[in-house]
This record gives C-alpha cells, structure tokens and sequence, in this order.
C-alpha cells in the first residue's frame, strides 16, 4: 500500500506545531499502524530528518501507551489500541490524519505524544487500595460476590491510554475515573476507602482541568476497552452517596 | 494535649457546587423539578379544549390552591420563586459547565469525525439558550400580558385565542416546543445518568422513556395554536 500521512509535528511543548505531509510506500496490510509509523520514521532518519515521535511500549494492546487520533478517531477506525490497529483497515493510496490527544490536562510535549501524568494525579488522589502488600493473599481470604468480582474485573481493564479524554468534546476523564472508582468501589477490599476514593479522586479529575461529562457518550464508544457508558452514572451515584454520607465518623 | 488530626471538610453542599459532577447533579434535580411543572402545565393547557368557562375557572382556582392557610395567590407566588430559582441555577450551572468544558479542550482536531451524538445530545447549550429566551417572552406574553394583542387579567381563554391568531406568535411558540422536546429527549436520560438511576439494564428503557416524555410534551403543548390556527378553539 501507498499512503498520504498527514502528521502534527511539534518540536516542544512551547514551539507551535503543524500538521505535515508524508508519503509512505509499500506498506503491508499486515502491519501495525506503529510500524507502519517505524517505516516512516526509518525514511526519515536515512534522510537525515528528525524521526515522529510517538509513545509505545507493549505493543501487544495492555500498556495504554500508544494514543494518537488517526482520522479524527482515538486510536482510529477500529475498537483497539493505535498498536494492534493493522493497516488492512485502510485503502491504497488513503490519506491518513494523525494527531497527538487534544486536552488542556494531556499537554503536548513533542510530536504525538502527550503528558497524560494528570491521570497518575488522580490515581494517586484515591486509585489504590490502603493494605499491607507482600507476598500475595491466600485467593479465598476474602470472599468476593461473583457479581462483584465481574464488575471489578470489566473495570480493571481500563489501560489509562487516555483515549475517552481525547474523544470527549469537553476533554472530561469521566470514563477513566469511573473505571477505577467502581472497579475498587465494588470489591471488599475496597470498601474502608470507598467514600473518600470518589470524593478525592472526582476533585483531583476537576483540579486537573479535564472537563465536566455532557452525556455525549463519545468516550465510551472510543474506549479500547469497552468500558461501558453507565459506569459514569455508576461514579455518579458514589459521589452521591459520599456527599450525603460525609467523612466516616465525622462529629 | 490532643494532636490536631482532624481536616477542615468543607460543606457537602459547597463540595457540590464546586465539583463538576455536583454543578451537573443542580442541572438534573433543577430540569427534573421544570419537567414535573411542564407535565402538570401542559396538561392544565389541554382544558382549553372544553370551552372559556372552564379554561377560566381552572385559572382562576389556581389562585386558590392551599386557601384558606395561604392567601389568595400565595401558592402560586411560591411556585414561581421556586421555578425561576431553578431556571437561573440551571442556567448558571450550564454557562459555568460549558466554560469549563470549552477550556478543557483548548485546540481543535485538524481532521474533524462528525460527531456521533443525537442531534438532541449536540443542541442542549443553544437550545438552552433558546428555552431561556422563549420563557422570558412567555412569561411577557401570557402571565404580565405586557405582549400580548390583548392581554386582559383573570381571561387567559381570550387571550390566548388572540395571541395564536399571529401568525409569529405560532412561529415562535412552536419553534420553542420543538427546542424543548429535543432538550427533554437528551436532557431526561442525561438526568438520570447524572444522578446515578442510569445503569446498563435500564440504559434502554430510560432512553425510550425520554423519547415518549419529549413527544408527549412537544405534541401537548402544540396542541393549542394549531386548534386555535385550524378554528377548533376560537
Ligand atoms: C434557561 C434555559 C435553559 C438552559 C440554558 C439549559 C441548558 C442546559 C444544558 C447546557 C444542559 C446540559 C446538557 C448536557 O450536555 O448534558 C441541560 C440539561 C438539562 N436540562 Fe436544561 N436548559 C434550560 C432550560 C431547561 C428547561 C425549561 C427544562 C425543563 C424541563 C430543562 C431540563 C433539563 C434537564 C432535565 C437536563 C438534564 C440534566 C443533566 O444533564 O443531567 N432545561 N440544560
Ligand atoms: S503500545 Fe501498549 S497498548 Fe499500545
């Protein structure tokens, strides 16, 4: 395949970027988008030009490293990650728009990649568990409802690739912060926390300037993950519930 | 000497207003109050088809809800500081959410997907506006009376027979409806995924809910100039 690639190029995050022209040849359809992007940047050092930048690291869709939008769509056409997306998904002689995650949160720090460590300030605001690590509990420890362990365990597959914030229109982290409220919300393990979890981690989503969720559901069709839209009203009703329970034991 | 380990915890209610989640949870209890007073008005408008005395009866009791322990029109008066509490901390949470929301998202996509989101979903913010307009006419054309051709206190049936006979007058009103039934259809479903009631297996049922709550609404509402336009009512 011969294709046209239209990629934004930003040296820094205080020089202003563009897009820019790339043509690529005899790209196999079986290859990822990343290494139709190594074919590219390849060229580019051979011709002695600075290669894309772009953040990966698995390559085996689990790490969440790898978010560009391609046409308009986080991580592109199809419901995966920019790294297990084949070019089999586009024609000969397609003209391909790629571009780093747009978010005021998710700054641009050169080429496609971005500084998503504001996800890592409400993971830390909340996205944890307070026990004793070590070695590992024995499994049957503490019993966890089979029902319970299926929503934790749809919700841990959130990989914090930020595509629901690129696809949101209000750049909200909605999507990401519910993955992680009710995957521990729901668990034992994570009740001692569960009211002071939602209530620090939605204000650290709000001080880190993502903005508010407008129902518009982008995100959880952009999720390579499947996390489902609902899961919003799922963190809805814990925040609630935190609100009008307040701290525990507060006087 | 105790150690001083407790946190100051601001109010839950200033812990409301400050969150994004919490603006949204004013926005939803607010549009849920204005849809259970749209459900109850459209259906008092709908007496208008059994004639002037009755029309004018059941506005003239309205007045007198709550008698003999509240004065005459003294329930009303509270209903409607009520509603215009609503309407400016919807409209308020709205302007505040959509600042934030454009901020949130400084720099556009070069290559824009169009959006994928109803119709409904993509106009809340200037059918919003619109509604804010139109109930500020509304309240101008057919509460003070200050706009309309006759405007005459305690004969609402009269009035709004003249009013529908403008040709504008319909334009206006059933373009607002249009607007207020879109703005219901997302806005019903968006109210229940804002507090929570959302969950995958009523997902469908809530959004069918919206639909048949807007069409009901819109259809209820229109009812009227088009009886008036068509000679039904005169
Ligand atoms: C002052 C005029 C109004 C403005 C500016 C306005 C604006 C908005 C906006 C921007 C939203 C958020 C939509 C979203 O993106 O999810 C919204 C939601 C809503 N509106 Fe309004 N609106 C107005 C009047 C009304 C009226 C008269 C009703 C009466 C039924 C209403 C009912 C609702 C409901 C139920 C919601 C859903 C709340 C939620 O999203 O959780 N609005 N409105
Ligand atoms: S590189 Fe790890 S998910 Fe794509």
């Amino acid at each position: 395949m011969n294709l046209t690639l239209r990629i934004w190029r930003q040296r820094s995050s205080e020089q202003a970027g563009a897009m820019t022209t790339y043509e690529v040849r005899d790209i196999s359809p079986d290859m990822s988008f990343l290494e139709m992007l190594d074919v590219l940047n390849e060229e580019l050092i051979l011709r002695g030009e600075d290669p894309v930048a772009f953040d990966h690291d698995c390559r085996e869709g689990i790490c969440g490293a790898c978010g560009m939008v391609i046409n308009g769509q986080a991580h592109g056409p199809e419901r995966t990650t920019t790294c297990q997306l084949h070019m089999r998904h586009f024609q000969d002689g397609d003209t391909i728009d790629v571009e780093p995650w747009r978010a005021a949160a998710f700054p641009v720090v050169r080429d496609l990649v971005v500084d998503r460590s504001a996800f890592d300030r409400v993971i830390g605001a909340g996205g944890y568990i307070t026990a004793p690590t070590g070695s590992a509990p024995e499994a049957h420890a503490t019993p966890v409802p089979k029902e319970a362990a299926d929503t934790a365990f749809e919700h841990a597959e959130c990989i914090g690739c930020g595509a629901c914030v690129a696809a949101c229109p209000n750049g909200s982290a909605m999507l990401f912060t519910s993955a992680k409220v009710v995957h521990l919300n729901s668990l034992p393990q994570g009740a001692p926390e569960r009211e002071s979890r939602v209530l620090g981690m939605v204000a650290a989503m709000d001080e880190q300037g993502f903005g508010g969720c407008t129902n518009t559901g982008e995100c959880a069709t952009a999720c390579p993950k499947g996390i489902p839209l609902p899961s919003i009203a799922a963190m809805n009703r814990e925040y609630l519930r935190a609100l009008r329970k307040g701290a525990p034991g507060r006087v | 000497m105790a150690l001083a380990t407790r946190t100051a915890h601001p109010s839950a209610l200033r812990t409301l207003w400050g969150s994004t989640i919490g603006k949204k949870t004013v926005m939803a209890g607010t549009g849920v109050i204005m849809l259970l007073f749209l459900i109850a008005h459209m259906l008092g408008n709908l007496k208008i088809f059994f004639g002037p005395g009755d029309f004018n009866s059941y506005a003239a009791w309205l007045r007198t809800i709550g008698q003999p322990v509240l004065h005459h029109s003294w329930y009303l008066w509270l209903q409607r500081t009520a509603l215009v509490a609503c309407v400016v901390l919807h409209g308020v949470a709205a302007y505040q959410l959509s600042r934030r929301d454009r901020a949130a998202r400084p720099q556009r996509y070069a290559h824009r997907q169009p959006a994928r989101g109803s119709y409904a979903t993509r106009t809340m913010r200037w059918g919003g506006v619109i509604l804010g307009l139109f109930i500020v006419w509304h309240i101008l054309d057919l509460t003070t009376g200050t706009l309309n051709p006759r405007g005459e206190a305690g004969h609402p049936y009269e009035d709004i027979v003249a009013d529908f006979q403008v040709w504008y007058v319909d334009l206006i009103y059933i373009a607002a409806m249009l607007a207020l039934g879109l703005h219901i259809r997302h806005g019903f479903w968006s109210a229940a995924q804002t507090l929570g009631a959302n969950s995958r297996t009523r997902d469908r049922a809530l959004k069918a809910a919206a639909n048949v709550l807007a069409a009901v609404l819109t259809a209820g509402f229109v009812l009227v100039p088009v009886a008036v336009m068509t000679g039904l009512v005169n």
